[in-house]
């Protein structure tokens, strides 16, 4: 094949076929996607782990599995133990016969030969299906500096803006290839210019601004481009805190999924932007001002995919990404109390809270296991994107406070405040 | 008629129609029903895209800035490759971006007939071509509108 970027003699002999063809194969991919973007050499993938965005057997998506048995077959297998996103079914999220049925003999009827086909090419263990690996709990945790061969557009930004390391938007694929090499091509946000901001954001509002919705504005703004944020430390200040990495966990993610935002910086709070300050944003950089008008009108253009707009919501959803382990002990606290005030015991419409096995598993062993389970919310280890995934769940009026699952499903956005005012009342 | 250059990420020609998305196509809301619910024409699931959704793209040529979204975005295009549920060609106004490459570049490698994708084809061509109108695109990048 024909090729522009410098290889080492050891990467042209894998092209050649030297570890057999699957490898060969692995590498040309990763070779004609670095081309692309004018990548001038391979560099190695330095952090410990991986991380996967494609978790769901779904029968309709064989051509992947497909793909999986071949690279296993030809003994293409990753380099370094990966996570990989959650589930997407799980007992005890309410369901129905119908929908049992569709999901487990119809839509994800490949699950278990596909976590077979995982465990096979590097899984780390059962309890590692979540998109925020990147939590205490999980463990999956970069260095500053690492360069990742991850997919995940949450964790992605994540591992980029408040970590600190170097990954690139990977699609589902090629992040396993990257793994199963070792290696990433050189190029975008694992170099130091492609991480520099061309858009400067100034943040104008007069209270702290709603994470998801705040992402969301700045992700249609600018795409794929690197924001420079200021003005946002005013309201989530400068010490990046469990609260505060909660809150830019679900900010970053609306700016991956509104838009393409692979990174982020956010003025004296992000580890670049703290240590590098204004010289991070690029000469002629676009400005975007955001008031609370801005985010008001950014809020209304969602669009209402119900087909009965005025109908009382079946089902909620929060946790896209999943949560931390403070915002469940918030969640518990807040529900709790709005209960209370309303002088009711249960949430009055069935509600799925979602987070990571692992930090499900400690939150369990704290008394905020029992008082969540006492108001009626279900936690759950899903995907609540991947549960909605399916016609019976389209036509069921379902709420959240995920910018991420609205853009991708028929559920309707709520802020977190909103949601927790029509859980905790008496259902009409 | 009239001509724009770009690059070919992945040569090859073909003949279709236009399908013109304004703004980032989301890949995984615009195909995810299609693939999940044997819709033969893909029509566009993306209720964020008001240029594309419910119209079928399957054999259209897809002309677009760039895509957005899920991770998934690159392994959805692929698999829409394999299912014969893709578009005929997918032409970038702007350089293509890491998860439209990622789907263009293991199509290329992993099928035997991958689907052409060229990039860069500039502001204008976006701004000049319609839905309907036909292209044709040539090995070396060259895409003719009318």
């Amino acid at each position: 094949m024909n090729y522009n970027m410098q290889l080492t003699p050891d990467e042209v002999e894998i092209l050649n076929g030297s570890k057999g063809e699957a490898m060969a194969k692995v590498m040309k991919t990763l070779v004609m996607y670095g081309d692309a973007f004018g990548a001038t050499k391979m560099v190695p993938v330095t952090s410990k782990m991986g991380h996967l965005v494609t978790s769901f057997g779904l029968k309709v998506m064989s051509p992947v599995y497909d793909l999986m048995d071949k690279l296993i077959d030809g003994g293409a297998l990753s380099a370094q133990k990966f996570s990989v996103d959650p589930k997407p079914v799980d007992p005890n999220v309410p369901s129905s016969f119908l929908k049992n049925i569709v999901f487990n003999k119809f839509m994800y009827s490949m699950q278990d030969n596909y976590d077979a086909q995982l465990r096979k090419l590097g899984l780390v263990d059962d309890k590692s299906y979540t998109c925020t690996c990147y939590m205490d709990e999980v463990g999956n945790i970069p260095n500053k500096g690492e360069v990742l061969s991850w997919a995940e557009s949450s964790a992605v930004v994540y591992a980029n803006s408040v970590l600190g390391a170097r990954c690139n938007r990977n699609s589902g694929i090629i992040e396993l290839f990257g793994s199963i090499v070792g290696k990433v091509p050189y190029f975008g946000l694992v170099t130091d210019e492609g991480r520099k901001a061309t858009w400067i954001i100034e943040v104008k509002t007069t209270k702290k601004p709603e994470a998801q919705v705040l992402g969301s504005a700045i992700g249609m703004k600018v795409m794929e481009d690197v924001p420079f944020v200021k003005g946002l430390d005013k309201w989530i200040g400068t010490t990046l805190d469990g609260d505060t990495k909660a809150y830019l966990k679900d900010f970053g993610a609306a700016t991956a999924s509104n838009g393409a935002v692979g990174l982020y910086h956010i003025e004296n709070l992000t580890p670049e932007a703290v240590e590098q300050g204004e010289s991070l944003i690029e000469e002629g950089a676009k400005v975007y001002v955001i008031d609370d008008a801005e985010l008001e009108r950014v809020k209304a253009s969602y669009p209402v995919m119900w087909k009965d707009k005025n109908a009382t919501p079946k089902l909620c959803f929060v946790g896209c990404p999943h949560l931390s382990h403070a915002q469940l002990v918030e969640w518990t606290d807040n529900v709790v109390a709005g209960l209370k005030k309303n002088g009711i015991k249960k949430v009055s419409i069935p509600t799925v809270f979602t987070a990571a096995p692992a930090v499900i598993e400690e939150f369990n062993k704290t008394p905020y296991a029992k008082k969540l389970k006492d108001t009626g919310v279900v936690l759950s280890y899903i995907c609540p994107l991947m549960y909605m995934n399916n016609p019976l769940a389209k036509k069921m009026p379902v709420i959240t406070n995920s910018n991420k699952l609205r853009t991708y499903t028929t559920s309707r956005y709520y802020t977190s405040a909103e949601i927790l005012d029509i859980i905790t009342k008496e259902a009409k | 008629m009239k001509q724009f250059k770009g690059r070919p990420v992945v040569a090859g020609k073909c003949t279709a129609n236009a399908l013109v998305s304004h703004g980032g196509f989301n890949t995984l809301a615009s195909f995810q029903n299609a693939l999940q619910f044997g819709d033969k024409q893909a029509k566009c699931g993306d209720q964020n895209n008001p240029d594309l959704y419910g119209k079928p793209m399957v054999g259209t040529a897809l002309c677009l800035p760039q895509t957005i979204g899920s991770t998934t975005g690159g392994m959805v295009l692929y698999c829409a490759k394999v299912m014969e549920r893709n578009p005929a060609c997918m032409l970038f106004s702007e350089h293509i971006d890491s998860l439209a490459a990622a789907g263009a570049v293991i199509g290329a490698v992993w099928t035997d007939n991958p689907m052409p994708v060229i990039d860069c084809l500039g502001e204008e061509f976006l701004n000049y071509v319609k839905d309907g109108m036909k292209i044709t695109i040539a090995e070396d990048g060259t895409v003719t509108v009318e």
